[in-house]
């Protein structure tokens, strides 16, 4: 399965600046393995404890993986990524 | 009846009402609470109002006094309003890519605004108004984001009218902020309808916004309380701009930004119900209206001509 990742910048050291990079995978976790092994580095940014970092937020075509399984969340061919830091809104 | 004693007594009481053209079939209805209908038009009257009230009664806020609060807007207006007619100063801190309306508005009601730097949005705003708060111990900083009267004020008000108005609720969508308005509904509503799902909405802005130094910036507010809430959808400005136009354009309603990426969400919702063959009613807040974002020519133009605008602005 190959999806698209949206990287925020702040996450861009690990891309060599790319802004959205390819990777594989059929859950969220395999997803970030393989970001893993292109972008040394990213994972540990992202999972603490076998969790998504509380600070981060991980979109499957919008919908925040929380409440879609977590890291076991399932993606399919041609499903966007997008990772993106907690804000503050209101 | 609708006659009050003040401005203030008007608070909530908001219509419900169908959206029979957006709706997806006879099974699937879409419908809006629109909170538009409040003493300062958002529904950030109800947290404003409930906080204050809270801290009167605490002790903390007494006659006289002054209020701090980080807000992008909406909070800083209601508190704004509701500091003038119960003899309160207010000092709003407010990130500076925020509408010029809102400026304005606070100011014509007597706030003093300290600006916060654009890049980093309202995260900036929060720790600017937590230096100012411990430089100025006298003032009294009511934090929507962390204050439980912001959430009790939807578990007492928007929850139980929406429940009253339309027993038959299956979901429910709100917009991402403070979390006050889900968690406090949410809890409401699944308190006495379990089955109900709880769908946030939360803004997706351009970059800018998000540039923190690093992740440990990041911030969740006090409120939250992922339990309450079912899905969490993240919304750009070109599908929130254009669910804003479609709304106006279909059923009339004249609404803010963060409405249309309410809506779409909402739509989402519908749609997923009407595929799967359920009877769904579906219930979506409008926050606020349209005319305090008139300038940022969200209303004009392009869709693509209008997003590209909208880059950069705290539109939620």
């Amino acid at each position: 399965m190959a999806v698209t990742v949206s990287i925020p910048t702040i996450l861009r050291t690990h891309t060599g600046g790319e802004k959205s990079v390819a990777a594989e995978g059929s859950t969220l976790a395999e997803v970030i393995e393989s970001l893993e092994t292109n972008h040394g580095g990213l994972k540990a940014r992202l999972v603490k404890e076998g969790v998504l970092h509380r600070f981060v937020n991980v979109y499957v075509n919008d919908e925040d993986v929380r409440f879609a399984g977590g890291l076991e969340a399932a993606v399919k061919d041609g499903d966007n990524v997008t990772i993106l830091p907690a804000v503050a809104g209101g | 009846m609708a006659r009050y004693d003040s401005l203030l007594d008007a608070l909530g009481g908001t219509p419900l009402v169908g959206l029979p053209r957006l709706s997806p079939s006879e099974r699937v209805r879409i419908w809006a609470k629109l909170e538009d209908r409040n003493p300062t038009g958002s529904i950030k009257d109800r947290p404003a109002l409930a906080m204050i009230e809270a801290a009167e009664r605490d002790g903390v806020l007494r006659p006289g006094a002054t209020i701090l609060e980080p807000t992008s807007g909406n909070t800083g207006i209601s508190l704004a309003m509701a500091a003038k007619l119960k003899g309160y100063g207010l000092v709003c801190v407010m990130p500076e890519n925020t509408s010029t309306e809102r400026k304005q508005l606070l100011q014509a009601y007597g706030a003093r605004i300290v600006f916060s730097p654009a890049a980093g949005g309202s995260n900036q705003a929060v720790a600017a108004a937590k230096d100012l708060a411990k430089q100025n111990p006298d003032w009294v900083m009511l934090y929507q984001y962390g204050n439980p009267a912001n959430a009790e004020a939807h578990f007492r008000g928007t929850g139980p009218e929406i429940l009253r108005d339309l027993p038959t609720i299956t979901h429910f969508v709100a917009g991402l902020g403070t979390t006050g308005t889900l968690v406090g509904v949410g809890r409401y509503l699944r308190g006495e309808k379990p089955d109900v799902q709880i769908i946030a909405a939360e803004p997706r802005y351009g970059e800018l916004v998000y540039g923190l130094r690093n992740l440990d910036e990041g911030f969740v507010p006090e409120l939250y309380d992922e339990s309450v809430l079912t899905g969490r959808y993240s919304v750009g400005s070109y599908d929130a701009l254009r669910r804003t136009r479609q709304l106006l354009e279909t059923e009339g309603i004249f609404a803010g930004i963060s409405t249309g990426a309410i809506l779409h969400a909402a739509l989402a919702v519908a749609q997923k119900a009407e595929v799967a063959g359920k009877v769904a009613d579906i219930v979506f807040v409008v926050a606020d209206a349209g005319w305090k974002y008139l300038s940022t020519g969200a209303y004009a133009g392009t869709l693509d001509e209008a997003a590209e605008r909208l880059d950069g602005h705290l539109w939620a």
